[in-house]
């Protein structure tokens, strides 16, 4: 089955593809950017602060997902010895960091008018930027290691270590009393959410998970060719 | 309308930082991941192209070195 992930057998796919989800990128990035500055309605406590929840919550949510994929393919690289799982865990990254440094930052603009300060030492925010922090140490990692095996091997410790605090970012707004509100969209029960703002929030959503898809085959194409450079050196 | 998409009851200083910071992110992002991409494509050419016509010939039989000359995309 894995033979199906060959860079050989899909680059001829990921090289054709970035074009296409930028155009689907941008036309859905308009929709969501119309839905959430001009269509959807104020709160009624935060007013249109709350706008700034359809650009916080779906940074947050991908860089949770991209990293929670580093991590299940670090592994699964690790254990069956696929280097192109570790290439793709490598490609997800950047769009991952800034999707977290996205959410950070729109979460502290978002704070000021909604708790009155910028920062908080919260469960909630501290957990995000120690995920940020895992991150850097990995991207970092990449960089140090020249030797594939020693790279391997330390990515894989990171993101083993660093999926440990997904789970607390998580759930840190129900075990902690923290100054960030829980969770509004849940998937096994009601979310308390209403659908005018819902529909914009997933539009969002959609629109940022096509903009790391896109950043993730560019990144992706440049590595495989990077490699086919140190194959040319060698002939 | 037009004042109120800008203002915001006070909020629209918030707002747009907000926004524009995220769009700011996804561009910079995109553009050093290009120039990325570019730098390496370009090294690719002028490498393919120093080689003798023996080693070249070798290099095109693998699809991968192919498609990555044909590809013009400048994405």
């Amino acid at each position: 089955m894995f033979k199906y992930f060959e860079p050989n057998k899909i680059f001829s796919i990921t090289s054709k593809a970035p074009k296409y989800v930028l155009f689907l990128f941008i036309v859905i990035l308009s929709i969501g950017l119309t839905e959430a500055l001009i269509l959807s309605p104020e709160d009624y406590k935060q007013s249109h602060s709350v706008r700034i929840m359809y650009v916080h919550v779906p940074a947050a949510w991908i860089s949770l997902g991209i990293f929670s994929a580093i991590t299940f393919l670090s592994i699964v690289g690790y254990i069956f010895k696929i280097r192109n799982f570790f290439l793709i865990a490598k490609s997800l990254a950047p769009s991952g960091l800034v999707f977290n440094i996205i959410a950070l930052v729109t979460g502290s603009i978002w704070g000021k008018p909604t708790w009155g300060t910028w920062w908080a030492w919260d469960a909630r925010i501290t957990s995000m930027l120690i995920l940020a922090l895992f991150y850097i140490m990995y991207l970092v990692a990449w960089r140090i290691f020249e030797d594939n095996d020693k790279v391997f091997k330390v990515t894989s410790i990171i993101t083993i270590l660093g999926i440990i605090n997904v789970p607390i970012i998580k759930y840190s707004v129900d075990w902690w009393n923290t100054l960030h509100q829980p969770a509004s969209i849940n998937i096994f029960s009601k979310s308390s959410i209403h659908i005018s703002m819902l529909f914009p929030l997933m539009t969002m959503t959609a629109a940022f998970a096509l903009f790391s898809l896109l950043i993730f085959l560019m990144k992706y194409n440049t590595e495989l060719i990077k490699i086919k450079n140190k194959g040319l050196d060698r002939l | 309308m037009i004042e109120n998409l800008f203002f915001m009851n006070g909020y629209g200083l918030y707002v747009w930082s907000a926004f524009s910071f995220t769009l700011v992110s996804f561009l910079t992002l995109f553009l050093v991941i290009k120039i990325q991409y570019k730098k390496e494509k370009n090294k690719f050419i002028a490498k393919f192209g120093s080689l003798n016509s023996e080693r070249a010939a070798f290099a095109k039989s693998q699809s991968i070195n192919k498609e990555i000359l044909s590809n013009t995309s400048n994405i």
